[in-house]
């Protein structure tokens, strides 16, 4: 690997092993082998770690799922969002009132918080989503800030202080209370969200993301509702965001407007691009980089953020298209 | 009835007129072309058709149906493909991926279905998988279905284009310049291609082209325009020897002698 490194200073240093990983997985045992293990390994893993880690773990696994719902918009539909933690806020405030001040159980706050992300997601999206590129970033910038501004000012959201006393989730009658359990509820839930993002992205509407992402007019004239299909992804992409808000809220018990800044926005953004957009393993990387690094740069002081750009600005110039690598493709030279 | 049907189409960018009172039919089940110089408003005429310019005037009916104010999705879906003139592949695809493309504004699957892998939707995957190899078949490339589209040569990009605009189950296939870089070989498979379309899938073609000896082999009739007026209409011979379709081409004596 550092030989290579060496003889080329652009190659990925993942490059290497992931192409040999890739072979390897062409054989389905493998692929699935290495799933069941790695299965196996992170549910018997807070056994065997201390609270912190699980507390970091967890924090990976909301992460993944935030990212993967923010890659539908980012990567699938190619729609630059820079306002996310709003939907984010719009998942974790609707579990947050319905729960601390009107007493509904948790599981049934769920419902609502997609429906409030739908419409948000559609009130948002409907007169932007004819708008191209930095033009509805900009939007979903003000509608980022916006919604923070409104959940600051607003009496039922609880102003700055934000909501406190919402009710712990109960599972089968054991109250969720434990780190524990939301590193086993948030990595159910990053199972799911790896699930579905997979299962849309080998399908119909996956394919017409990527049709649009291509070549909006050559879409259009195939038959394919370009603003419709855009809507989707940006609706589907929100619930993700709402649901892991709302989960959110039921682990910290109290929520405030901080917890939704910009800066949350672009980390997001952020885990998606560095991994690569559009490949579901590639943001699971991302995810577990913006994580990760922090906090194993905690050693070194005050320095560690300053350390987590630098970082991040090498991996962007050296591989602006994201860290994971392109499919192998058949080319007519073989 | 004819299968499409245009009256007075006019289409105006600010003060220039790129269509002016355009009117023609066309019959079900037939080829025909139409041809004029550079910049006549040829490419004009299939953009209104298709959606991706409004009309400015005029009417424009497909079965009986009006085009007008109709988006390019809808169009398609009525059963009017095209193709374009500058290849418009889906580039980072596969070629697979880009016929498939075609088949969805005739498939339904959304979000709950595909999440929950039900098998109405595996099916659905399936009958899109199966549709599509087909059409890649044929037009004969079948055996290049999981190659990059941007990697494959010209002449198999545009069959590409084509088995993609086939996929979506046309009535009517609008071919922009079929033939622009291809070699003598392979505009003499295209018409065969073009004639077994119409034939054997029943799809009626309307093509724009420059290759006149092409044009006047495969069409049996022709509309000329010039500057966005018809200026002729009729069978090869008789439009090669229209005097005023040979001053569009050629010019006019009188004029260049004062000029």
């Amino acid at each position: 690997m550092a030989e290579t490194n060496k003889k080329t200073k652009l190659k990925n240093p993942f490059e290497g092993i992931i192409d040999k990983l890739f072979i390897m997985f062409e054989n389905k045992i493998y692929l699935y082998g290495f799933f069941a293990e790695l299965v196996i390994f992170l549910v018997i893993f807070p056994n065997t770690s201390s609270r912190f880690t699980q507390e970091i773990m967890t924090n990976l696994f909301f992460y993944v799922v935030v990212c993967l719902g923010l890659n539908i918009i980012v990567g699938y539909a190619g729609l630059l969002h820079l306002g996310y933690a709003a939907f984010f806020a719009v998942g974790a405030y609707t579990t947050g009132i319905l729960s601390s001040r009107m007493g509904m159980d948790f599981w049934l706050t769920i419902p609502f918080s997609i429906v409030a992300a739908v419409i948000a997601g559609l009130a948002i999206g409907f007169p932007t989503l004819r708008l191209r590129g930095d033009y509805l970033a900009i939007v979903t910038l003000g509608f980022g800030e916006i919604t923070r501004l409104t959940i600051r000012n607003l009496d039922v959201t609880g102003g700055a202080i934000g909501l406190i006393g919402i009710q712990r989730p109960e599972f089968f009658g054991i109250t969720l209370n434990q780190i524990s359990h939301f590193y086993y509820m948030f990595f159910i839930l990053a199972i799911i969200a790896i699930i579905v993002s997979h299962r849309l992205e080998n399908s119909r509407m996956g394919r017409a993301w990527e049709y649009i992402r291509e070549d909006e007019d050559a879409a259009a004239a195939m038959g394919i509702n370009v603003v419709t299909s855009r809507l989707y992804a940006f609706v589907i992409g929100s619930s993700f965001g709402a649901v892991a808000g709302s989960f959110f809220a039921a682990k910290m018990t109290a929520i405030s407007p901080d917890s939704f800044m910009f800066i949350h926005s672009v980390m997001f953004l952020m885990a998606v691009v560095l991994g690569g957009m559009g490949k579901i393993p590639g943001v699971v990387l991302g995810s577990i980089l913006v994580v990760l690094i922090p906090e194993v740069a905690r050693g070194i002081g005050p320095y560690r953020l300053l350390i987590f750009g630098f970082l991040l600005l090498i991996i962007m110039l050296y591989r602006p298209q994201g860290i994971w690598p392109e499919k192998p493709t058949i080319s007519t030279d073989e | 009835m004819a299968l499409l049907e245009i009256k007075d189409l006019t289409l105006r960018f600010g003060g220039l007129c790129a269509v002016n009172a355009l009117s023609l039919e066309i019959e079900e089940g037939s080829i025909r072309s139409l041809i004029g110089p550079n910049g006549a408003g040829k490419t004009c005429v299939f953009n209104c058709l298709t959606g991706f310019y409004k009309p400015s005037d005029g009417e424009m009916l497909f079965q009986g149906q009006s085009l007008v104010n109709k988006k390019p999705h809808i169009i398609t879906y009525m059963g009017m493909a095209r193709t374009f003139q500058n290849l418009r592949l889906f580039k980072g695809m596969s070629v697979l991926e880009n016929v498939m493309s075609g088949m969805h504004c005739r498939t339904s699957a959304a979000f709950l279905t595909t999440t929950l892998r039900t098998k109405g939707q595996r099916e659905e995957e399936k009958h899109i998988r199966e549709v599509s190899e087909e059409c890649l078949d044929f037009v004969g490339i079948h055996d290049k279905k999981h190659f990059i589209a941007s990697n494959l040569p010209y002449g198999d990009q545009r069959k590409v284009e084509w088995a993609r605009a086939l996929a979506t189950q046309p009535k009517m296939l609008l071919l922009d310049e079929p033939a622009a870089g291809l070699n003598k070989d392979e505009k003499s498979r295209l018409i065969e291609l073009m004639h077994r379309i119409r034939d054997e899938r029943e799809v009626t073609i309307f093509l724009i082209e420059h290759d006149m000896g092409l044009v006047m082999k495969i069409s049996e009739k022709i509309f000329v325009i010039d500057y966005g007026v018809k200026i002729a209409e009729g069978t090869a011979q008789e439009v090669r020897d229209n005097p005023k379709v040979v001053e569009a081409y050629l010019g006019k004596e009188e004029e260049e002698e004062t000029a």
